[in-house]
């Protein structure tokens, strides 16, 4: 509790007790989760799994990532149906650290190339591949790649002023011609199998319990800090105009405001974001391959958030989890029922819920 | 099949029939090649077996049977000339044998010593016909024995059944069997052409044949004749003549005949060219029908509802498995069937938009970006419910005879029937939907309350049920397009999902709302896939495309034909 209201005193989080929640449980959670399943013995009904721990990583990374959606969505009203794009890319440019720190270690033994350049027949890394070796190089590029593609596409788009539907098409067009990109062996990142078989990261041991709780630990740490920058954007007068930029575009415009910038600045942010997540994601989940940039996953990340809500970052939070929680589950016991229940979802809350979750939420308070 | 055929012994009678004969067949065959094969001549002869050719036929068909029959246990020369004798004899069903033959189908059944043509239909299981009547004599597992041929015989063989052809009654089997000559002449088949030109009459027989004349006169002893020769084929598509000119081009030795080869060569090769065009620019067309047929229900719900289908490729998929039921419904008449598809199709798939649109999509209005939600929603039910009533796996839907088989409009270029029809198809759609939008009370009204709800609403329109309808409309289209795609694709419950984004683009090029645009657009971006893609290749193409999209929204956020005036703004 302490840390939530000094959070707050810091942030300008005005009446906000969704996010004061938020940092608490995520707290609870990032100091329970380690113990739960470091210090408490195996046979324990309380102890948790690597397993578990990796899907809770896992479910973090989404959260950050709904976050990143939840920002130009809910407060800009720039729907982007490609926001999946940004996190493969991040993942794309952890994957490739992880592939050098294979070294000679892969089953052709090769201690430059990479297995798949091996059988490919390369004779060299591509231009493109090289300062991946370096940990910070790697880091730097999981922010640049999905920035500088953001901050180009919505330089053009935005200055054209393409707004609404057209906008969505066409970052949905966008993730399409990547995944159609990346599954070329030419591209010169795995194909069709994309970056797999990681053996460590920093020197430590990808496969080993400490590691997890690590990334773990990692991930959490990042959706807090992502989220507090996200909480301190909106709340800033930047996020004044950038609101007022989705309720009413052409009156922001012609009150002065160059609507275009401040859309462009939140649209790189959030795709940087989306970087991170997808770079957290993939040392946890073991692979990154070109089926993350499919425009389904976009769209079911839209989904996590109308869920939760949107335009209020916790919402999209409690969207991703629930969602990716009932996938775990139901793809588990009920395979069959999974997509019924995804399909009904979408159309519930959409049609009957339109603030999703949170909103019923506050809608019940208003009314008690 | 030939491990069998090798186990199963010759009869021993044939084997010594064949023997005795062998002295008559040595010297039918040097006959035969001395006169050349034709069957006129070999009447005229008087020998023994070429006067039984002149006796009636259903005596020869008879005569036929021990030719065949000797045939199983004769050497590669003696069944050279047991072929010879069966052209002399001029049976009816000859042909069918000869053809059979060459194919390598014509048994032996080591029982009787009978001789069958012989189809493998199963493991080890074979129909067998009669190719003395041409009628089916039931099937056979095992104990059947094949027999063989050789380069030399298959050549006769060819020839004989050319011989046949040429002077068949139908014109078609005479222009096919023109052809193959002409691909592969000599100076036998020269000699059968030479013969056929006088008397030929059908107009596309003759050029064939006198094309193979000129590329027989190419390699004549004076320039004159060569010279004339090449004037002859100069505008001709034939591989056979581009490579024979090509070499004359090269190496003949007057200066004045190898210019004119070389000029014909290039005019030629300019013409392979305009075809190689044409060529792409139909499967262009193809590919861009059916992205028309595919968008253009999505023009109707996206551009004048403002509705985001999602669901559209889903509707497009339970059209092409109404298709796949039709078929189930009446297997014996697939081009029936295909043809009452369309139909149902519109109907089933129309009646899931009304369904949706009454059920989903009327509590959205206004607010195009949840129908897109929603709808995303509603195509993971339909996918799901198609896994769980037919299977995860593809459904096979065939294709009619009269949509399989290609027009040859010459060697350089070739027309597949089914991307022919989807051409027409899609052209035929569009223009009952410009009609029912343009004409009808309904289009009227559809028009009215996309330009203006509230007034037409006033005007006593009862937008609701417009809606419903519009709505079902763009269904039942994309229903239809299904019906076109279930011939092209595999019918999966992953057949939407691969063409809505693509849907999308074209929608969104055309400009919203204008269903010329849409046609334009799609016909466009099909024909510039087409383009890139010998250059690209076929994935790189696309995302070519995709990237020129991405860009040309930029320009022109509206698309190529963008709506006028007020009404623009509110979509």
């Amino acid at each position: 509790m302490a840390a939530s209201s000094l959070l707050s005193r810091l942030l300008p989080m005005r009446d906000d007790r969704g996010s004061s929640a938020f940092f608490v449980v995520l707290l609870a959670v990032a100091v329970a989760v380690p113990i739960l399943h470091l210090a408490v013995p195996e046979g324990s009904a309380l102890h948790l799994s690597t397993y578990t721990v990796t899907l809770l990583g896992k479910y973090l990374s989404y959260a950050l990532l709904a976050v990143a959606l939840d920002l130009i969505w809910g407060y800009c009203g720039i729907l982007s149906l490609g926001h999946t794009a940004f996190f493969a890319l991040g993942g794309y440019a952890m994957g490739m650290y992880l592939m050098r720190q294979i070294g000679s270690r892969g089953v052709y033994g090769d201690p430059v190339l990479p297995d798949f350049m091996v059988f490919l027949d390369w004779k060299a890394l591509p231009w493109f591949w090289h300062g991946f070796d370096m940990f910070w190089f790697a880091m730097l590029m999981v922010v640049l790649a999905p920035g500088v593609l953001a901050y180009v596409f919505g330089w053009f788009a935005f200055r054209s002023r393409v707004t609404g539907v057209y906008l969505s098409i066409i970052t949905q067009a966008l993730t399409y011609a990547l995944l159609l990109a990346f599954f070329r062996n030419e591209m010169g990142f795995g194909g069709n199998n994309g970056l797999t078989d990681f053996k460590d990261l920093l020197g430590y041991d990808l496969q080993s319990s400490n590691t997890r709780v690590a990334l773990f630990l990692c991930t959490a740490i990042a959706l807090g800090l992502g989220y507090a920058a996200s909480r301190y954007i909106v709340g800033s007068r930047f996020g004044r105009v950038i609101e007022a930029v989705r309720d009413a575009e052409a009156r922001t415009r012609f009150i002065g405001y160059k609507v275009e910038n401040y859309k462009l600045w939140l649209f790189t942010f959030s795709a940087a974001l989306a970087g991170i997540a997808g770079a957290l994601y993939v040392p946890q989940v073991g692979i990154i391959n070109p089926g993350e940039f499919a425009p389904i996953n976009s769209i079911e990340v839209v989904v996590w958030v109308a869920i939760g809500g949107r335009g209020t970052l916790y919402g999209a939070v409690v969207g991703a989890l629930l969602v990716n929680y009932a996938k775990t589950v139901l793809t588990g016991a009920l395979p069959e029922i999974w997509l019924y229940a995804l399909g009904a979802l979408f159309v519930v809350v959409t049609v009957f819920l339109p603030q999703g979750i949170v909103g019923l939420l506050r809608r019940k308070e208003a009314t008690a | 099949m030939t491990d069998h055929a090798t186990l199963v012994p010759t009869p021993p009678a044939a084997r010594g029939r064949a023997g005795a004969m062998r002295g008559v067949r040595i010297w039918l065959a040097a006959l035969l090649l001395g006169l050349g094969p034709a069957p006129a001549l070999m009447a005229q002869d008087d020998s023994a077996d070429a006067g039984q050719a002149a006796t009636a036929s259903q005596d020869a068909s008879a005569t036929l049977a021990p030719l065949l029959a000797e045939l199983g246990g004769a050497g590669y020369r003696e069944k050279q000339a047991l072929v010879a004798r069966m052209v002399a004899l001029g049976a009816p069903n000859t042909r069918l044998a000869l053809r059979a033959f060459l194919d390598g189908a014509l048994y032996q059944r080591a029982a009787d010593g009978k001789v069958f043509i012989a189809v493998e239909d199963g493991d080890d299981h074979y129909s067998l016909t009669d190719p003395l009547t041409g009628a089916a004599a039931g099937g056979a597992s095992g104990g059947l024995k094949r027999i063989r041929t050789n380069n030399a015989l298959r050549k006769a063989l060819r020839q004989a059944i050319a011989q046949f052809e040429l002077s068949d009654p139908d014109a078609a089997v005479r222009l096919a069997s023109a052809r193959e000559l002409v691909d592969d002449l000599d100076e036998d088949t020269v000699a059968l052409l030479r013969q056929r030109a006088p008397v030929e009459k059908d107009a596309e027989v003759l050029a064939e044949i006198e094309t193979g004349l000129a590329l027989a006169d190419l390699g004549s002893a004076d320039a004159e004749g060569r010279m004339a020769a090449i004037e002859h084929l100069r505008g001709s598509m034939k591989t056979a003549v581009y490579n024979r000119l090509n070499l004359i081009a090269e190496g003949d030795p007057d200066t004045a005949v190898r210019k004119a080869a070389a000029a014909a060569v290039r005019g030629i090769d300019g013409w392979r060219k305009v075809y190689g065009w044409i060529e792409t620019l139909f499967f262009g067309m193809s590919l861009g029908s059916v992205l028309v047929l595919a968008a253009i229900g999505l023009a109707i719900t996206f551009g004048v509802m403002g509705v985001i289908n999602m669901a559209h490729g889903e509707l497009m998929m339970i059209g092409a498995y109404t298709t796949y039921c039709m078929q189930l419904l009446m297997p014996e008449h697939i081009g029936l069937s295909m043809v009452l598809s369309i139909p149902a199709a519109f109907i089933v798939s129309g009646a899931f938009g009304v369904a949706i649109e009454r059920g989903i999509v009327r509590f959205l209005y206004g607010r195009p970006l949840e129908t897109l939600l929603a709808t995303f929603g509603l195509s993971l039910i339909l996918q799901q419910l198609v896994r769980s009533i037919f299977s995860p796996l593809n459904r096979s839907v065939s294709t009619p005879d009269f949509m399989s088989g290609t027009l040859q409009i010459n060697e350089a270029l070739s027309l597949t029937y089914n991307r022919l029809y989807i051409i027409v198809f899609a052209l035929i759609v569009f223009v009952l939907l410009q009609l029912i939008l343009k004409r009808t009370t309904l289009g009227l009204k559809v028009r009215a309350v996309s330009q203006n709800r509230a007034m037409a609403r006033a005007m006593g329109i009862r937008s609701e049920w417009v809606d419903a309808a519009t709505f079902g409309l763009g269904a039942g289209i994309a229903g239809v397009a299904g019906v076109a795609l279930s011939q092209l694709t595999n019918v999966g419950p992953n057949l939407g999902q691969s063409y809505i984004i693509d849907s999308f683009m074209v929608v969104v090029f055309g400009g919203v709302g204008n269903l010329w645009g849409t046609l334009i657009s799609g016909l466009s971006l099909g024909v510039i896939n087409k383009l890139l893609e010998p250059y690209s290749g076929a994935v790189l193409a696309k995302i070519l495309v995709l990237v020129f999209l991405i860009l040309f929204i930029q320009r022109r956020p509206r698309g190529l034909f963008p709506h006028k005036g007020r009404a623009a703004e509110g979509h």
